[in-house]
């Protein structure tokens, strides 16, 4: 909690697509073991972050510098609509993917994955969901299954898009105190999020987003009137 | 009953070139089916179609420059085949046009180049085969050709079974987890250019995508898993090939379409009665619905 290690260090970073800018002069850090959640209206470029800091798009300008390891210790929480519902693929393999760091391409499931993934489901609520397609599942289920997924990761940095969007709020209460406990274990959580009010009882460092940086910092001195009142302005004009 | 034995056996046991046509087209299923359950689930159905397209101009300058000889055939379609795909791929991440679509132009240009070519030099038979196949007149180097292929098709997807569920599934989970998501789906090509390669001769060009993409359709109407839907995609690939042959032979019409037409029964039948989602099972869940509902408001 206390520690100050740099995870990542975002210098005057643009990230975009083809030939639209996202994000512009983006600047700050992430620390290790810190609990950051990502807001920001619409279209502010919170997903284009995540992107850019798992790497699956480079930056048009700047740098982002991680710590040595960290694409070995990453875990990332899609947005659900980017899975594929209807692929024939059961909860317990879908989960067991989380495996994959430690089983590969052709390793066996040894006991001890079997153990952990039954008790990744417990955690999530979905013991008896194992057999079930990922079809039959509702929004909630899933998200909880992807969850599990990433329990069995057991990665030391986590990145979650969007985890309570079209989730039931017993189901976002409980999904929130598995990242708190991952928070307690000195993991570093990073969450793009829509619920002010979840980010201000549970998150201390809030990155506001709107095309740019409107605040990085502790949470209550991120999330003011004046600077959320900047964020929708900014987003609502026709900001490029 | 000797007399039904022979009916449905005796055609493959008394002829040596249906014997080899029926070797040469389980061999051809046994590798479609499960590389076009792929493509269903990657939602690329139309890319095996395109491909098989895509083989025709090297196949015919093999023909061209060498005549009949397998390998040439086999070593241009190859080469087209792979360069038809890395082109549309290309295009689909340059231009704002889609894969489907890139595809759909790349192996329509395929075609009429590929006609065109094999017209150059061939007879109007040869064509014939190159776009039907001679399936009734496989020779030892052509049944070489796809059981080789069938073979290192199958080999590869033992291998890379696992990561290649995971690219089809989430790739993006792949790649943050170190996975090689493109050297999976360059493999995955390599299978599919290899299958179709050795599929034209048995089947030829056109038809040879029926094989592969029918039996893939139709699996996902039986069974859930992928690895289950491989298996009986390969099945009733096979199952379609026999029944195609028999047909062919006692009503004397061509053997490819029989094979397709056979495999398209098997769709048809698969999407009505398949207990995956078929017709017939959702008409009697619906009635199961409407009686519950029914019983549920009686008693208002």
């Amino acid at each position: 909690m206390t520690s100050t290690q740099t995870l990542i260090e975002l210098d005057h970073v643009a990230l975009g697509w083809k030939d639209k800018i996202a994000l512009r002069d983006i600047s700050g850090c992430f620390t290790r073991g810190s609990l950051t959640a990502i807001v920001g209206p619409n279209g502010a470029g919170k997903s284009t972050l995540l992107k850019g800091l798992t790497g699956q798009i480079n930056p048009l300008k700047g740098r982002i510098a991680v710590d040595s390891g960290f694409l070995d210790q990453l875990a990332l929480l899609p947005q659900m609509g980017d899975l594929d519902k209807s692929f024939p693929v059961t909860v317990h393999d879908l989960v067991a993917m989380g495996a994959w760091k430690r089983v590969g391409a052709w390793g066996g499931f040894p006991k001890a994955e079997h153990e952990r993934l039954g008790h990744a489901l417990e955690q999530v609520g979905l013991a008896d969901f194992a057999r079930r397609s990922i079809g039959t599942l509702s929004g909630g289920q899933l998200q909880r299954a992807l969850f599990a997924r990433m329990i069995m990761q057991d990665a030391q940095i986590l990145l979650l898009d969007e985890p309570f969007a079209a989730v039931d709020r017993a189901t976002s209460d409980e999904l929130m105190n598995l990242i708190l406990d991952w928070h307690k274990q000195g993991r570093t959580v990073m969450a793009v999020l829509h619920d002010l009010d979840m980010v201000r009882s549970c998150f201390p460092q809030t990155v506001l987003l709107a095309g740019q940086v409107v605040g990085w910092g502790q949470t209550e001195a991120v999330l003011t009137p004046e600077n959320l009142h900047l964020a929708r302005h900014l987003c609502a004009g026709d900001y490029l | 009953m000797m007399a039904l034995m022979d009916v449905l056996f005796g055609p493959f046991i008394d002829f040596g070139f249906m014997k080899r046509a029926l070797a040469g087209s389980f061999a051809l299923a046994a590798a479609a089916g499960p590389l076009g359950v792929f493509l269903v689930l990657r939602r690329m159905s139309l890319m095996g179609d395109a491909m098989a397209h895509a083989i025709l101009p090297g196949v015919a300058v093999g023909f061209l420059t060498a005549g009949l000889s397998l390998s040439a055939m086999a070593i241009g379609g190859m080469i087209t085949g792979l360069v038809v795909a890395l082109l549309a791929g290309l295009v689909a991440r340059l231009t704002p046009q889609r894969e489907d679509a890139s595809f759909a132009a790349f192996y329509l240009v395929s075609l009429g180049l590929g006609v065109l070519l094999v017209s150059l030099r061939g007879s109007n038979m040869d064509l014939i085969h190159v776009l039907f196949g001679t399936v009734l007149g496989l020779d030892d180097a052509s049944l070489l050709l796809v059981t080789g292929s069938t073979t290192i098709t199958l080999l590869i997807l033992a291998l890379v079974f696992r990561p290649l569920v995971l690219e089809c599934m989430d790739p993006i989970f792949l790649r943050t987890q170190g996975g090689r998501g493109s050297v999976v789906h360059m493999l995955f090509l390599f299978m599919l250019v290899i299958t179709l390669v050795a599929g034209f001769q048995v089947l030829g060009t056109l038809m040879v995508v029926g094989i592969m993409m029918l039996p893939a359709a139709s699996a996902r109407f039986w069974v859930y898993s992928v690895g289950r839907q491989m298996l009986v995609a390969a099945l009733l690939g096979m199952i379609s090939a026999y029944l195609g042959l028999l047909f062919s032979y006692y009503y004397n019409v061509p053997a490819s379409p029989a094979i397709i037409l056979a495999a398209g029964a098997f769709y048809f039948l698969s999407i009505t009665f398949g207990p995956q989602g078929g017709l017939l099972r959702a008409y009697s869940q619906w009635r199961a619905r409407r009686r519950r509902m029914a019983s549920l408001l009686e008693h208002d």
